[in-house]
């Protein structure tokens, strides 16, 4: 159905029921149990879910594909995020101009330093993203302080003239942004079923929309012709250069779908929430979209949303259980044993969560190269000893040549 | 090419979701549930501590978060009370608020806009918390100011000096204990006037954020008025550690006095890059060569060691004043800690009591009664911010404080005199911090100030 074989649309109808039904699936708990801790299922996280998940869909493109490394994609989420806000602050508070420009905005970003990397590959094209994108970095931060309000960040004012809105609301406060007049992001539907609630919220529907479009224009390109063009580029560059092929086009192309990628993530990021630091260009947020990549299974189709929800729930859940939580889990033992856990657990945990996430990383490098993904597929095949296939099967059964 | 694999199960999936989407009844916004966002039902009240636990003032994010666990301790009547044995009013009793017991949730700040708002976000998404409070630059204070404005809950900012994390685009769920960059430079200029006269030309250094630029509009235009001339002002990257090349060119503009609108560590490279260069020992104008620091920490004084000796600068507050309220608290926390607290402790101790003390007195913890509290204490807020009072470090080991221009030697009754007399006026202010009460922004704007 629309274009794509019968186990890529049985994925697509995956990732749609995850995506579809994510406020139940991520508050398995009830509201007022101990586990309540660990529920992701509030309107901000699981928004951070599915736009980190599109940043990482689009960052596979180039890397899964082509095997080019960028090490300065956040460089494209950061315009994205400066181009959304410069529209809530001019045009007006409704998110798809802003949307829009900002997956132009980045594309034509991510041409011109594709233009300009893209003449290396390795480890140099690596390098210079990664100076272009700490450039920017840098830009935002200091030189260009007008158009980004250097270290504070873009934020909304009173004081804008946004022509197609109004700069205050009646009450004197700054409007929010909003999808349809009087269809606010932030809206929100609490269904409340016996101990459990759920949340349904505007923002991140649309999140979630876009998801499924930018996975399902993912698929289609990993099927194309175009997407075989980009394999063929990873598995031999130079084979294909004395064949007398240009394979320049064909990872620029590549290069600016994934910029669009993350600017499209940008732009949903401020249209969630209008504001656009600097902060977002660092290398440190560049490093993140290749950790969640490489974490989910690069190359495959599912792997860089199921790494982007793996390393955002650690950032947001672990880092917030802190020694008082966790006395209160122990609370059963005996004083000195409790206390001897809790010192045990506390690197691990609050401000430690950087040092699990290592470790985890670590661990799924070294012992499941193929990522998550790969972790998924043995467990199904130990499960089926008949090994036709699971949902996240896909992609072995097309190997790069 | 298409393959059709519509299957019953599928249909009834599609067709179930949509009708569920469909039945969605009115959307609501979040604010709209119990009359205000996140209002207690359980037996149990949440605070949400927004905290620097990482990156460059992590630090400070530690003490307050032990400053923050303090006060939790003493609202719930546990530890020796701390302050709440000092107050007038005996509304807090040890019950919690409102005979809630207090409970607490923590989130990383990173000092980063991002991090900080996403942290703030699923305290109140998730965790329900009635109020965030913490942080340790103006830059996150301003976004998670925002957030919680948008959200309704009330914001209590932690250590942020700018002008404008209050005072601009009304809002009006955010308080600060903390002073400001124009209280600084009105409490310093007269003491300024007085040690190095009302005829000099001053260089500014500047971080380049939202704090540097306000404290150096404050103290230019403070200084300006006393009738110094202002040669250049430089703003330097925040991220900065080599000062050098700023620092150089101020030898030869003619300038005689150089502020370093510089905190933390960038206050210690820069004031030791400017000793190096021999500022201090420089003759220009035929008057001696001074710096000044506006704001100061008892972690920068300590950083900068030997060169902080005779440069004047101010802070809130500091553990060894006397005070009964400053006594108790740097009892209490000494107590439990085993070192004194900082002032950003301080301040993010003093402003959970407040937040408790407030609700406790409305009888009700909605940001509209907060607000309606805290304005009450207008006319305090603007005396404060005219003769706020600026402890001046004149070397590590010794400290003078300047009231409204008066210099005393610390510690002594000249200092809770003033205050005293000074607070006389109004009444319902809990004695907690005798020189800087809470400040609510809507009234302490900078032009407001100045006209006064």
């Amino acid at each position: 159905m629309f274009g794509l074989d019968k186990k890529d649309f049985n994925l697509f109808l995956v990732v749609a029921a995850m995506a579809l039904l994510a406020p139940f699936i991520l508050n398995p708990f009830p509201t007022d149990s101990a586990l309540a801790q660990f529920n992701a299922g509030y309107p901000d996280l699981m928004q951070r879910f599915v736009i980190f998940g599109i940043f990482a869909i689009g960052f596979n493109i180039l890397f899964g594909l082509t095997g080019y490394l960028s090490f300065g994609h956040a460089a494209f989420l950061g315009v994205g995020s400066y181009s959304a806000v410069w529209v809530f602050k001019l045009l007006g508070m409704n998110v798809l101009p802003a949307i829009a420009l900002s997956v132009v905005v980045a594309g034509l970003f991510a041409l011109l330093i594709g233009f300009v990397s893209l003449r290396r590959s390795g480890i140099y094209f690596s390098i210079l993203t990664l100076a272009f994108a700490q450039m920017s970095f840098n830009l935002a931060y200091s030189v260009l302080t007008p158009i980004t309000n250097g270290e504070t960040g873009l934020q909304l004012t009173l004081n804008d003239p946004r022509i197609l809105g109004s700069s205050a609301t009646a009450d004197g406060s700054i409007p929010v942004t909003n999808l349809l007049p009087g269809l606010e992001i932030r809206s929100a539907y609490d269904l409340v079923i016996g101990p459990w609630s759920f949340t349904f919220n505007v923002g991140y529907y649309l999140c979630a929309l876009f998801l499924l479009l930018a996975f399902y224009l993912s698929v289609r390109i990993f099927r194309s012709p175009f997407g075989m063009m980009l394999r063929a580029v990873k598995s031999n560059q130079q084979r294909m250069h004395y064949t007398g092929l240009n394979t320049r086009p064909y990872t620029l192309a590549a290069f600016v779908i994934s910029g669009m990628y993350a600017g499209l993530a940008g732009g949903l990021m401020a249209s969630m929430d209008p504001l656009a630091g600097a902060e977002r260009m660092q290398w440190t947020a560049s490093g993140e979209v290749v950790l969640m990549t490489i974490l989910g299974g690069a190359g495959t189709l599912i792997g860089p949303v199921l790494g982007a929800g793996f390393i955002k729930y650690f950032e947001n859940i672990f880092s917030k259980i802190n020694d008082n939580v966790l006395h209160g889990w122990f609370a059963f033992m005996p004083d000195g044993l409790e206390d001897f856990i809790v010192t045990i657990i506390h690197p691990f945990i609050g401000k430690g969560w950087h040092l699990t996430l290592g470790i985890l990383f670590m661990l799924v490098v070294i012992f499941l190269p193929g990522g998550l993904v790969e972790g998924g597929q043995r467990i199904a095949k130990m499960f089926r000893k008949k090994s036709e296939g699971t949902d996240t099967h896909v992609d072995a059964k097309h190997p790069a040549e | 090419m298409s393959k059709s694999n519509f299957t019953r199960r599928g249909v009834l999936k599609t067709g179930a979701m949509s009708a569920g989407g469909l039945a969605l009844p009115t959307i609501l916004t979040a604010a709209s549930h119990a009359g205000y966002t996140n209002a207690p039902t359980g037996s149990t009240v949440t605070l949400g501590f927004n905290v620097p636990q990482t990156g460059p003032y992590a630090d400070e994010g530690a003490d307050e978060l032990r400053a923050y666990e303090l006060a939790v301790e003493h609202l719930n009547g546990g530890g020796d009370g701390g302050m709440l044995s000092t107050f007038s009013s005996k509304e807090l009793d040890g019950s919690g608020i409102l005979g809630k017991k207090v409970e607490f949730v923590t989130g990383d700040t990173q000092t980063k806009s991002d991090a900080a708002r996403a942290s703030a976000k699923s305290m109140i998404e998730k965790d329900g918390a009635v109020m965030i409070t913490g942080g340790s630059s103006s830059g996150v204070a301003v976004a998670v100011q925002g957030l919680c404005q948008e959200a309704g809950v009330i914001f209590m900012a932690g250590l942020t000096h700018s002008n404008d994390t209050t005072g601009k685009d009304k809002k009006a769920n955010g308080f600060r204990h903390f002073f400001n960059a124009y209280m600084s430079a009105a409490a310093l200029a007269p003491v300024l006037q007085k040690l190095y006269g009302s005829d000099r030309k001053a260089y500014h250094l500047t971080a380049d954020y939202t704090w540097g630029w306000t404290q150096e509009e404050s103290i230019a235009a403070a200084t300006e008025a006393m009738g110094w001339e202002t040669v250049e002002k430089v703003k330097t990257p925040l991220a900065a550690t080599d000062f050098s090349s700023y620092i150089a060119p101020v030898l030869n503009s003619g300038a005689d006095v150089l502020v370093l609108n510089h905190y933390g560590g960038n206050m210690v490279n820069s004031l030791t890059n400017a000793v190096q260069f021999g500022l201090r020992e420089k003759q220009v104008n035929g008057k001696n060569f001074e710096i000044v620091v506006p704001l100061y920490s008892r972690l920068m004084a300590k950083g900068a060691g030997e060169n902080v000796k005779g440069i004047h600068g101010s802070t809130n507050w500091h553990w060894s004043l006397q005070d009964e309220g400053s006594k108790a608290f740097v009892k209490s926390f000494g107590t439990k800690y085993g070192f004194p607290p900082s002032q950003a402790a301080h301040t993010c101790y003093v402003q959970t009591l407040l937040y408790a003390d407030a609700a406790t007195r409305q009888a009700r913890s909605t940001p509209v009664a907060l607000r309606k509290h805290w304005k009450g204490l207008n006319s305090t807020v603007s005396a404060t911010a005219r003769h706020c009072i600026a402890p001046t470090i004149t070397s590590a080991s010794k400290m003078f404080w300047w009231c409204a221009g008066k210099k005393t030697q610390h510690p002594s009754s000249t200092f809770l005199k003033w205050s005293k007399s000074h607070l006389r006026h109004r009444s319902p202010m809990p004695p907690i911090t005798r020189c800087l009460p809470v400040v609510n922004w809507d009234h302490v704007t900078p032009a407001h100030n100045r006209a006064a």
